[in-house]
């Protein structure tokens, strides 16, 4: 078995394109879920409106990538301001489930049949990101022995884990602030803030708006990283994974969610590369490739299982924050 | 001692403020702080809160009781905007809080605790205690992002905070996790929480529930420090000591309405209030001694039964 062949594999991805994406989405959903308490199970919906806001602005308006850009977070506060408006001053499962529903709306808008022209239906819309590309200031491929980028990847990556650093940077200082203690004090009881006289609709806005937006970068990450928008991508499936990430890694902390979304995505593609180089190669013999890949969430799901048993917290969690709740 | 002669002399002005007014329920005091008016909030049949009018007078300590399920803790959540009366008119310093939500409530001067404690846990004491500063620069998002811009507010409150904790020898676990701390402890967190909004009146549910007697006494005597700052103090407590002890005036509710009103001693003593604390207002008792409770509740008992 070519085990070189799947450790490259599975290193590069862990700091690849895809970990990049989640990244950044769970970083925003950091801000949602770990630091304010809000459900939001649309996480998926924030990198779809930025993506296609995008794609659309370049390759159907004649705009440029970066006018592109500003439409895609203008988009996701949008769809913030839409999702708040109504739910925010409700329980804690009236977000979740409008949240739910909006991003499936979204994506069955964008891959209808009826606005293809402007969203390009199931096939969704491809090379409108040249403009970044031509930024590239690498002029050679990666190539480290376990770690390989091309040179396109490359600048992609670099400029998605400096977006990563740059918003954690930003959090942790939030975090550390008034402001931050604010939407902790919301995350664990709402009324007692209020009694405090302090504006909890007003904070779990800008909450779900910063998130929203944070989100919205990993939307673009994706955009460009495949040159392609496509409205499966953000499926429901997306946002679970970015829980999983997130709760993993521990949510409510600064490097809960990076850490978070490289293990989980390098592990999804470390099961998936090695159970196929084992069949490939005659080792497991019960299995075809296309089961691999559903063998594979079956591993990931007991593994999950496994970490809610014996570290709930998540990696970097703390658990005796956790046990505070129980009282 | 000297540090005695303010302190009597601000009750002193409470009681003879409240000398003249009549011993009913509503009767109007002579410098009202709140003013509230037809009361009412149904929960389906029940009707948990009736209040035809009520007066409390500022700067004063007054004393909510009555008993279990009298309406004491949903009346608390309709004056402070957690909850909204079906009918009725209320202010606050002669500004109406109909509709007003609770934050701004709190922002106005109204601040309340609750009857089941809400530290928050997870925060640190002082964390929770910082919490509480009004008009913070550092809790808008922009200014949060720039350290130097809160610094120094920050400084300030944490002081003010520490000082405060101090008085409620709290001080020793400033950076222990709220929820590390007993049931008594948090309830003085959530008190001198709620004071560090600065309120112009306090509104404690149940304070002393759950605290133990010595920490009791220290209770007491903050809340008589706070009439002495000249905030006004309107707490439900079911310790008929310790209201005695520290009000200057008692209102009674049974059954979502005023029954009684007046000076604690002449309260206790009051029929209708015996009545209402033995549960004899399923009889006539109740209606045959109160005059003026007589004309508006002629059957207090039949929303119950129907709920
Ligand atoms: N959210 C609610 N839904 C339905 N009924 C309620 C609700 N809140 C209170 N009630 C009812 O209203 C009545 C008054 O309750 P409340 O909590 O105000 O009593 P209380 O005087 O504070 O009693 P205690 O001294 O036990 O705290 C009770 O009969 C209670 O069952
Ligand atoms: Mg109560």
């Amino acid at each position: 078995m070519d085990f070189n062949g799947i450790i490259t594999q599975t290193l590069t991805q862990a700091i690849g394109v895809s970990a990049v994406i989640y990244c950044l989405a769970a970083v925003g959903l950091n801000v949602h879920f770990g630091y304010t308490g809000l459900l939001n199970f649309g996480q998926a919906g924030f990198l779809a409106v930025a993506a296609y806001g995008l794609a659309v602005s370049v390759s159907r308006m004649g705009l440029s990538l970066w006018v592109g850009v500003l439409v895609g977070i203008l988009a996701a506060i949008l769809l913030a301001l839409l999702l708040g408006v109504p739910t925010l001053r409700l329980r804690a499962d009236y977000l979740a489930i409008v949240t739910i529903a909006a991003a499936e709306i979204i994506r069955l808008i964008v891959r209808s049949v009826t606005f293809r022209e402007y969203f390009g239906g199931s096939d969704g819309i491809t090379r409108f990101a040249d403009e970044f590309y031509a930024l590239n200031p690498f002029s050679s491929p990666l190539d480290l022995g376990v770690i390989k980028f091309s040179q396109n990847d490359l600048w992609v990556v670099t400029v998605g884990w400096t977006l990563i650093a740059l918003t954690s940077l930003m959090i942790w200082s939030l975090m550390r602030s008034p402001w931050g203690r604010v939407l902790k004090g919301i995350r664990e009881d709402e009324d007692a803030v209020r009694s405090l006289g302090k504006n909890v609709y007003s904070y779990k806005m800008q909450a779900l708006v910063l998130g929203g937006v944070i989100g919205a970068l990993g939307g673009f990450m994706a955009a460009i990283a495949f040159q392609s928008v496509q409205p499966d991508t953000y499926s429901t499936e997306f946002t679970f994974f970015v829980y999983t990430m997130l709760i993993l890694g521990g949510a409510a902390r600064i490097f809960g969610p990076i850490l978070g979304a490289a293990i989980f995505w390098a592990l999804l593609v470390f099961v998936g590369e090695f159970l196929n180089e084992a069949v490939n190669k005659g080792v497991i013999t019960f299995l075809s490739n296309t089961q691999v890949g559903q063998i594979r969430f079956m591993l990931v799901g007991l593994g999950l299982m496994s970490l809610m048993i014996f570290r709930p917290q998540g990696i970097l969690g703390d658990r005796k924050e956790l046990a505070l709740d129980a009282r | 001692m000297p540090a005695d002669a303010p302190a009597t002399t601000r009750r002193d002005a409470a009681v003879a403020a409240l000398a003249e007014v009549a011993h009913e329920p509503g009767a109007p005091k002579p410098d009202a702080i709140v003013v509230a008016d037809g009361i009412v909030r149904r929960f389906g049949g029940l009707t948990a809160v009736d209040v035809a009018h009520i007066e409390i007078q500022r700067g004063a300590i007054t004393a909510l009781i009555g008993p279990n399920g009298a309406g004491k803790t949903t009346f608390f959540n309709l004056l402070t905007g957690f909850d909204q009366p079906n009918e009725g008119q209320w202010s606050l310093n002669a500004r109406s809080l109909k509709g007003v939500p609770p934050h701004k409530v709190a922002r106005r001067g109204m601040v309340r605790t609750f009857q089941l404690t809400k530290a928050l846990s997870k925060m640190t004491v002082l964390d929770n205690m910082r919490l509480g500063v009004s008009g913070q620069g550092g809790e808008k998002f922009w200014r949060a992002l720039f350290p130097f811009a809160w610094k120094s507010e920050e400084r300030r409150n944490t002081e003010r905070a520490q000082e405060l904790l101090a008085r409620f020898k709290l001080d020793a676990k400033q950076q222990d996790f709220a929820g590390e701390m007993s049931g008594g402890q948090r309830k003085l967190l959530e008190m001198a929480r709620a004071l560090m909004v600065e309120p112009e009146m306090v509104m404690l549910d149940e304070p002393m529930a759950g605290v133990n007697p010595a920490l009791t006494q220290s209770l007491l005597g903050h809340i008589k420090d706070l009439r002495e700052q000249g905030m006004t103090v309107l707490f439900v407590e079911h310790d008929m000591d310790m209201v005695r002890d520290i009000s200057d005036w008692v209102i009674v509710m049974a059954q979502g309405q005023v029954i009684a009103e007046g000076p604690p001693d002449s309260v206790m003593s009051d029929q209708r209030v015996i009545d209402a604390y033995l549960g004899a207002h399923h009889d006539q008792a109740l209606t045959d001694t109160g005059e003026a409770f007589t004309d508006d509740a002629p059957s207090p008992a039949a929303p119950e039964e129907s709920a």
